[in-house]
């Protein structure tokens, strides 16, 4: 069987192929990536220009239409969105959508019988400050069942779909939280080859977030891959 | 290599509220010149059938350059022009509007024929993948170093066929045979 199709290092970036997460066998390429046309590393991207004209919407407490706010427990989510070389990106897009804190999603194809609360729409965006931080505000998502395995439930998380300033940043992730046991049970999470890449997706409590008498504070920051993932191999772009 | 990126996970199958709370399959806003085409086309899997809940993101880097350009005589958009967002539908059906896209310049000197660049996301990826669409009345294989050094047998995943109404065509297969071109980026 030839090596699974991967970006990237074979720490952070899951194969393609990973059988534990049964839609993967029909979707994952089984040949290997190219090397990427050269402009591809120097590629800027939609991102500052999206980033721009998006109206932020980082209040998922109280965005869904209503006068109602959302029931559940409150939360905020900061962090900073970091390049490659671990500087700060300001002007990040950030687009996040999650389940309420029953475990539905606001979407025709969930099935799960859980209830939907008119108050949450669990969708928000956010663009990074000067200083590449970002902050929302929602409730903790629940845990859901899904049909992948036997009694297969997926752990509370959090999608996020960030674009920085280069094409080659462009990272769709999900943010996890600290102490769900679900989360060494779980194929999308474990495929993710090392056990410290995989802690990088589990977001941090932050008592020096917390609110008093608000909401629970979590730490979650972003490092984009960009286009030093790709080794350069001495081109004289010195990615 | 990036210091301990941020790993990517799968998009999922309920993305859609957000990434797609707003149509965005108009590369072009009305002022840039150019000829008008429709680009589009299926996702399917490895056993021909389609992805329905896929998420298709173009970039089309030379018409948000153009759009910009026009900033100095009309305004320009202002914004994100040819950058695009399509989702499937229930036939794995994905499609975008623009202008015929033109030739840009290589880093190393040369030139890069006509393509819009191209990101992957569905239930099932657990990270996204990047391709590109190349046009065949564009003749892209002569234009194009980039291209030229994709085994031949592999070339016709990356470039859009025109069917007798003047729409290209052109399938993203992620798996199989006659798989799509992926690359690392």
């Amino acid at each position: 069987m030839p090596e699974a199709a991967r970006r990237g290092d074979d720490a952070s970036f899951p194969p393609f192929l990973f059988p534990d997460y049964r839609s993967t066998r029909l979707r994952a390429p089984t040949m290997p990536l190219l090397p990427p046309p050269p402009s591809v590393r120097e590629l800027t991207g939609p991102g500052p220009a999206l980033a721009a004209e998006v109206d932020p919407n980082a209040d998922l407490t109280r965005n869904a239409g209503g006068a109602g706010t959302a029931i559940g427990e409150r939360i905020i989510v900061t962090g900073t969105v970091l390049d490659s070389s671990g500087d700060p990106i300001p002007r990040a897009l950030i687009e996040i959508w999650q389940a309420n804190a029953a475990g539905r999603y606001v979407h025709d194809e969930d099935g799960h019988d859980a209830p939907l609360d008119p108050n949450f729409s669990g969708i928000g965006t956010c663009v990074t400050d000067a200083n590449g931080a970002y902050r929302f505000v929602t409730v903790r998502p629940g845990a859901y069942p899904w049909v992948n395995h036997p009694n297969a439930w997926r752990p509370a998380h959090v999608h996020l779909s960030v674009f920085g300033p280069a094409f080659s940043d462009r990272l769709v992730t999900q943010m996890y939280f600290p102490g769900d046991p679900l989360q060494e049970l779980d194929p999308i999470f474990n495929s993710v080859p090392d056990p410290a890449a995989r802690r990088r997706l589990v977001a941090r409590y932050a008592h020096d977030v917390t609110e008093p008498g608000t909401a629970l504070g979590f730490r979650f920051d972003v490092r984009l891959a960009g286009v030093a993932a790709t080794p350069s191999e001495g081109t004289s772009d010195g990615a | 290599m990036a210091r301990e990126p941020t790993p990517p996970q799968t998009v999922g199958p309920f993305f859609h509220g957000s990434l797609l709370r707003e149509p965005r399959t108009r590369l072009a806003p009305d002022g840039v010149a150019g000829e008008r085409i429709r680009i589009e086309g299926r996702v399917l899997d490895g056993e021909g059938r389609p992805v329905t809940d896929a998420l298709v993101e173009v970039w089309q880097a030379e018409v948000a350059a153009r759009d910009a350009d026009r900033a100095g005589d009309d305004g320009g958009s202002g914004g994100s022009a040819g950058f695009g967002r399509s989702g499937t539908d229930g036939v794995g059906r994905y499609g975008f509007e623009s202008v015929r896209p033109v030739r840009s310049p290589a880093p190393d000197g040369s030139s890069e024929a006509p393509h819009l660049d191209v990101l992957v996301f569905a239930r099932g990826l657990l990270d996204r993948l990047a391709t590109r669409i190349y046009f065949e009345d564009d003749d892209p294989v002569a234009i194009d170093p980039f291209l030229r050094a994709v085994p031949e047998e592999r070339r016709a995943t990356l470039i859009a066929t025109r069917d007798e109404e003047g729409r290209y065509l052109h399938d993203l297969v992620l798996q199989g045979a006659s798989e799509t071109v992926f690359f690392d980026a």
